[in-house]
């Protein structure tokens, strides 16, 4: 994957901090968290559209421990369009939730069961160093989007994956 | 006897169309196996089990069907419910005797060529082990059967546990026979169902659960915590230690976290990405650091990291590695329930050198898990009072665990042997700072950033105490319609 590019870390740096440290079992202070959750998303995804960079739909179910929506990736002028869910872990925010792409699961080494992306050498110790700050939004932008840019075009390549027109 | 002649024939048709899918499904196989390509042939793999599956369903029925018509005591009656399962070609092999491993009430020491324990309980005419029955009483949880974890659960079996419960959410799939244990046909079982199967047959007499799930989720976790507490209500624990054999940091959080809530003491068990390293540690609540103390340690492989091909894969994996460290393992779970030698605090493996460091971990009093701070005080407290009453001169029973001098938060470096060990003259732990490390052991996760009050309101997400969170939902659903 290497290091993150400029247009990343730019994008990262503009994404809020979150501030509430409380995981969903925590009944008091996980709603609050969610918020920030919600208030951060928001952000980036405004940033994603003013830019014209926009690649991903996401929302949760109302605890806020499931989420879901599509994630897409452009290459040679056409869309790959892929789900993309996750659990929010219940050690959250001291770990980071595990993004799955189920379509994907089984077709490249640099994936775990399930379809969960392997995040291990880059990203993770960048959550561990940056926790409880980070959310949702951030493990989008410097987890999935970067795994993406890197796969998704290899995986076209190779011919595992195949526009959804060309099928 | 019309009847009951009419239903072989029957049983011949209905099995006819899946022999045939049988047969084509095997030569798809046999084509795949020579192209080798291995996600087709997992998935054929599959579909051959499910038509097998399919046919001795059948033949079950037929045969069911069969019993039913036949007047009592034509044929062979009651067992004919037994012979579906072996296909024809078998009767022209010669019969294979199979022993059956069945029940043992009490362990025996009487060596015999058919005593399953007397080379175990030959360990207390040495000498070595006190009582070597009480394994009987105990349980133990392995989360993750994977390379350590089910090896780790063969040797806790052979070795005659009491319980074993074993936990996992994968499958078995052709991909893991660079391991030990499974084998290519438990190919698309559960983890836990294939190790079970396996295991009771080598040791009918240990009570196996199986849990085929995630522990890292919300519900999983309940459920964790639930089946490893007694009657399921989730505040005593009914199992005498946990083995954490996951492969990944959420989940090992996830056992750390559940074992502070429960007080469980735990070891953690680990192997390097690439394949050349690993360690084990033992937890215990307050006692010792927890799995948040400090960030994850690790043995260092000696290589320079920017010489590592990472590109690719996820990670390496050697049978050899994996057993090693499922046999450091157990081996300290052994003596940690039976009461003999040492139990290890931490040992690491370093497979390019063949280096072992061991060291001890304190707790951090500024741990970010609040439960193990409050455990932390809880076990101070506990060894003031107990120093008392040996001023008083009480008879006090000793903790399991070591006992710590009041030092302030550090990791203590222990060579060879831990604190208040008998024997353990030459070296006592050496109080030292973080950056101190036993030689070739270093974290593998950075700590957390503090980042000061200032930053963080300057940089932080702003949110209305009036909206709620379906109101901030409902917005970024319109903003993704957009």
């Amino acid at each position: 994957m290497g290091d993150w590019d400029a247009g990343t870390k730019s994008t990262v740096q503009k994404i809020p901090l979150l501030k509430t440290k409380a995981g969903p079992r925590d009944k008091e202070e996980w709603p609050k968290r969610l918020k920030e959750e919600y208030a951060a998303l928001i952000k980036y995804v405004q940033l994603n559209k003013g830019s014209d960079q926009d690649w991903f739909t996401i929302s949760s179910n109302k605890e806020g421990t499931h989420w879901s929506g599509k994630c897409w990736y452009i290459h040679n002028l056409l869309k790959y369009e892929f789900d993309l869910e996750f659990d929010i872990p219940v050690t959250y925010p001291m770990t980071s939730p595990e993004l799955q792409l189920p379509e994907l699961d089984g077709k490249t080494s640099k994936m775990y069961r399930g379809g969960k992306i392997c995040l291990s050498i880059h990203f993770k110790p960048l959550w561990a160093k940056n926790s409880p700050h980070f959310g949702v939004a951030h493990a989008l932008c410097l987890g999935l989007g970067p795994w993406m840019a890197a796969e998704i075009p290899h995986l076209i390549d190779s011919g595992i994956i195949s526009h959804k027109d060309k099928k | 006897m019309m009847e009951g002649g009419s239903a072989p024939v029957k049983e011949q048709e209905d099995a006819t169309h899946p022999m045939k899918a049988f047969a084509s499904e095997l030569s798809k196989l046999q084509n795949q196996v020579q192209a080798l390509q291995s996600t087709k042939l997992q998935e054929q793999v599959l579909k051959l089990r499910d038509s097998v599956k399919a046919i001795n369903e059948r033949v079950q029925a037929a045969a069911e069907d069969l019993r039913k018509d036949a007047p009592v005591g034509m044929g062979s009656g009651g067992s004919s419910a037994a012979v579906p399962t072996s296909a024809a070609p078998r009767a022209a092999n010669p019969p294979v005797v199979v022993v059956k491993r069945e029940k043992i009430a009490k362990m025996s020491a009487e060596v015999k060529d058919d005593n399953p324990y007397s080379r175990l309980m030959a360990l207390q005419r040495m000498g070595i082990v006190k009582d070597y029955e009480k394994i009987r009483e105990k349980t133990v949880a392995v989360v993750g059967i994977g390379g350590v974890g089910s090896v780790a659960c063969e040797m806790l079996t052979r070795c005659g546990i009491g319980g074993l419960l074993m936990y996992d959410y994968d499958k078995v799939e052709l991909a893991n026979m660079n391991r030990l244990f499974f084998r290519p046909e438990h190919s698309g079982m559960t983890k836990t169902d294939a190790a079970v199967k396996t295991l009771m047959e080598i040791n009918p007499d240990v009570n196996f659960e199986s849990y085929h799930m995630n522990i890292t989720t919300v519900d999983g976790y309940d459920k964790f915590v639930e089946s490893i507490t007694k009657d399921g209500d989730g505040k005593t624990s009914r199992v005498d230690l946990v083995l954490s054999c996951v492969d990944n940091y959420e989940a090992r959080m996830t056992i750390n976290q559940a074992c502070l809530e429960l007080e469980q003491n735990w070891m953690e068990s680990g192997v390097s990405e690439d394949a050349v390293s690993g360690h084990i540690q033992v937890i215990e609540p307050g006692v010792t650091a927890c799995f948040e103390c400090v960030p994850p340690l690790v043995v260092a492989s000696g290589i320079d990291e920017k010489t590592l091909k990472r590109e690719g894969v996820c990670a390496a994996s050697l049978p050899t590695t994996m057993g090693m460290v499922a046999g450091f393992l157990v081996q300290n779970t052994l003596k940690y329930l039976l009461n003999f030698g040492q139990v290890s605090p931490y040992l690491g493996y370093n497979a390019m050198k063949d280096y072992f460091p061991t060291m001890d971990i304190q707790p951090n009093p500024g741990c970010s898990n609040a439960r193990c701070c409050k455990l932390q005080v809880k076990y101070e407290e506990k060894r003031k009072q107990r120093k008392l009453d040996k001023e008083k001169g009480e008879a006090v029973e000793e903790d399991m665990g070591p006992l710590h001098e009041d030092n302030e938060w550090s990791i203590s470096v222990v060579e060879d042997d831990g604190p208040q060990q008998e024997g353990a003259g030459e070296e006592q732990g050496a109080a030292t700072s973080e950056a101190n490390l036993a030689d070739g052991i270093e974290f593998s996760m950075p700590k957390a950033d503090v980042i000061d009050e200032k930053t963080l309101e300057e940089n932080a997400v702003e949110t209305n105490d009036d909206e709620d969170v379906d109101e901030l939902r409902a917005q970024l659903e319109a903003l993704n319609a957009k």
